[in-house]
């Protein structure tokens, strides 16, 4: 199976998005889920550091400087993809947090427990939501941040309200 | 049922009034259209199918393809998904093809006393209150000359006429909706592209940032008005409040845009399948949901979308099913919804939709490369709603009525009226641009606006500022250039070229052939 025949990037795919295990133990970092050649590039020009880059061609897919990156999440909801994410596993203990867009309603409150949900709308396990950032510059696109068990941070990208459905 | 909370919409409804649906009271808001007041109701059938007396529900939502075709205030045939409801309105669901010796209105009035009668299409009309009487005035009225006239307020119609408005030439746009817009009203999700092209604005705010970008040119915008035809010296037949208007042009840009497909199986025409601009069209214009599980057929870039928007809606997406092997739209389309829990079945098609009166179950088979069903595949799905997203057919009827060439070209969607680069049809000072012209996307159709509107200025024949010509049909191409030039772009790129070319020969023998005519002149 590729994306291109069920929608879910496979590991081969994501090996080639993530940032180190080192960059990632150093602090929040963004990981760019787009891996095709499509005409878009709001994720370029919304990175206050250059950290993404979509170079030459608009077409490219973005190319992604973790270096320069530090997590500040302003590009998830910048994304018509919904495809970034930003993951902080730079902490001691054994949980991790990641940062993803949300566009449905109502938005879960901080400190709710939400069942967490993989590629390919998966249960994952559940998690805690600890910020709900939901500005006008986001423009209807709230960012959520869940705290998971670390050794799932690279899995959970949605998840469900638990009264709800996701 | 109507949607309460929506992360993206907030919706205006208007005053709750009564109407009557065959008898029963019900209620509704001002200013929906009659066909989403009923369906918000709960009743999916709109009329009867006039032979085999089939129920029949809406299917396009956009006054294209007569499927909703009721009996309102005793006058057949009302066109109820863009006829706005109004208080006290009693619809009839419709078994006939509608007597209209039953309006009460003597026949020898003719038919301007039985277009008087007749509910307004368009959504959110308003009265105009001082409209002569109709009988006074039976012929069509003329407004005049416009030195360009677009047909269409779609984006590529309203950046047509913001180009040729920034050189300063005049243009009239008319639309038959009452708010410009076109596709973009019902578009909820960030577009693509990037900064210059609105990469990241919501679709739904696209429309409005054009049209005060308008307010400041010299254009008039012409709303809930019909164009029904197109003559040979750009003279344009309008239909409005009931009453037809001449209007003609140095320069016409059709950009009329495109009407959805149909599928063909046992039980298509059951309430409850819809295409996938209608089911957006009742959810993110009208606030009401279609259903309350749907299947989605099309893994292209609209049913993604649509499938997403349904979610957002609170309606449960069974499955999207794509007959091809391969996913035919964005892949971050896609991963939204697959996390949100929906499978994408590629290699599968619809058998049939089944249930008494409207959708309750749909069969789904996986199909081989040459698309036979493979036997012991079916799966049944429970789901009140099929909705078809299987790609759209340009509306280029206004340009072959007007005598322009056509051909067919597949990636451009199918029938279309030969156009060059500059956008210009067979027919000279006809322009065709958008969806219309081939099936695209919303950026690649503002960009193609903008050249249709610019070639158009160039028509006019009024001085123009040729350095600010140039440089904004140079930004244009290249933009266009740019949108077209990636693997997705690859099939209107193909299509586009083979039309240019054809276009091109076509010119060379009218060439051609007037040389032949000066000489035998000689
Ligand atoms: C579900 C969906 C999702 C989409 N997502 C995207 C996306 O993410 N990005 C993107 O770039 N594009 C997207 N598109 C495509 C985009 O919406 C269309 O390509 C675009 O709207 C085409 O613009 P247009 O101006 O040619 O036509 P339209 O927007 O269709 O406008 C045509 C207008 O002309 C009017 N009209 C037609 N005939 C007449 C007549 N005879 N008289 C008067 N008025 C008339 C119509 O009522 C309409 O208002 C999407 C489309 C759909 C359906
Ligand atoms: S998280 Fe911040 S620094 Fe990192 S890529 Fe996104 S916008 Fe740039
Ligand atoms: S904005 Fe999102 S979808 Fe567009 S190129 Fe960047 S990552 Fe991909
Ligand atoms: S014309 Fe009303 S549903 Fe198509």
């Amino acid at each position: 199976m590729t994306y291109r025949s069920d929608g879910v990037l496979n590991r081969n795919d994501l090996d080639r998005l993530f940032p180190s295990e080192e960059r990632m133990k150093r602090g929040p970092v963004v990981v760019v889920e787009c891996v095709e050649n499509i005409p878009c590039n709001p994720c370029a020009a919304a990175c206050p550091r250059g950290a993404i880059r979509i170079e030459g061609d608009i077409n490219e897919t973005p190319s992604v400087d973790f270096e320069a990156c530090n997590g500040c999440g302003l590009c998830v909801s910048a994304c018509p993809g919904l495809a970034i994410f930003v993951v902080d596993a730079s902490g001691k203990g054994d949980t991790a947090t990641v940062m993803l867009p949300y566009e449905y309603a109502p938005l879960p409150e901080v400190g709710e427990e939400v069942t967490t949900l993989d590629r390919s709308g998966g249960k994952v396990g559940r998690a805690r939501v600890t910020r709900v950032l939901n500005t006008e510059a986001m423009d209807r696109t709230p960012v959520v941040s869940l705290e998971v068990p670390r050794d799932q941070v690279m899995d959970v990208r949605h998840f469900a309200r638990r009264s709800r459905r996701p | 049922m109507r949607i309460d909370k929506h992360p993206i919409l907030k919706f205006h409804r208007g005053r709750e009034i009564e109407f009557e649906l065959d008898g029963r009271g019900l209620t509704g808001y001002e200013g929906e259209t009659i066909a989403a007041a009923i369906h918000a109701a709960g009743v999916r059938t709109l009329r009867t199918s006039i032979r085999l007396g089939r129920p029949r529900g809406f299917f396009c939502a956009i006054g294209r393809c007569s499927s909703c075709l009721m009996t309102v205030n005793g006058i057949p045939n009302v066109m109820t998904c863009i006829t706005p409801l109004e208080r006290g309105m009693k619809i009839e669901t419709q078994t006939d093809k509608g007597h209209i010796a039953e309006t009460g209105s003597s026949p020898r009035k003719g038919p301007s006393a039985l277009a008087a009668q007749r509910p307004r299409g368009g959504r959110r009309g308003t009265a105009d209150a001082e409209e002569p009487s109709r009988a006074e005035e039976p012929r069509a009225r003329d407004l005049g000359h416009t030195p360009l006239a677009v047909v269409g307020g779609g984006p590529a119609g309203l950046s047509a006429a913001i180009a040729a408005g920034r050189l300063g030439v005049e243009s009239v746009i008319i639309d038959e909706n009452e708010a410009p817009g076109g596709q973009l009203i019902k578009q909820t999700h960030m577009f693509f592209g990037s900064k210059e092209h609105y990469a990241k604005v919501r679709g739904v705010d696209i429309g409005g940032r054009l049209t005060s970008e308008l307010s400041e040119l010299p254009a008039r915008l012409l709303n809930n008005t019909t164009v029904l035809g197109l003559y040979p010296d750009r003279a344009l037949s309008l239909l409005r409040d009931g009453r037809h208007h001449r209007l003609s042009a140095d320069a016409v840009v059709l950009a009329t845009g495109a009407s959805e497909n149909m599928l063909a199986f046992p039980g298509c025409d059951l309430p409850g399948v819809y295409g996938a601009g209608a089911v957006q069209t009742l959810m993110n214009v009208d606030g009401v949901v279609p259903g309350a599980r749907v299947l989605m057929v099309g893994a292209g870039n609209i049913g993604l979308i649509v499938a997403y928007q349904l979610l957002q809606a609170g309606v449960e997406v069974a499955a999207v099913i794509e007959g091809l092997p391969t996913i035919g739209g964005y892949h971050v389309h896609g991963a939204k919804i697959r996390r949100a829990g929906v499978p994408i079945m590629t290699a599968h098609t619809i058998l049939e939709a089944e249930g008494r009166g409207r959708v309750e179950k749909a069969l789904v088979a996986r199909v081989d490369a040459d698309w036979r069903t493979v036997p012991g595949s079916e799966t049944e799905f429970d789901v009140d709603t099929v909705c078809l997203a299987v790609g759209l057919s340009p509306n280029c009827e206004l340009a072959l009525m007007g005598g322009c060439e056509e051909t067919y070209v597949a990636e451009l969607g199918g029938r279309v009226a030969v156009h060059g680069s500059d956008l210009e049809t067979s027919m000279p000072g006809v322009f065709i641009a958008g969806d219309a012209s081939g099936i695209e996307e919303a950026s690649t159709a503002m960009l193609e606006g903008r050249l249709a509107g610019l070639a158009a200025a160039e028509r006019v024949g009024e001085p123009l500022d040729e350095t600010l010509l140039e440089s904004m049909r140079d930004e244009a191409a290249d933009g266009l250039a740019a949108l077209r030039s990636g693997p997705f772009g690859d099939r209107p790129r193909t299509g586009k070229e083979k039309m240019y070319d054809l276009a091109r020969k076509l010119r060379q023998r009218g060439e051609r052939r007037e040389e032949r005519s000066v000489d035998v002149q000689k």
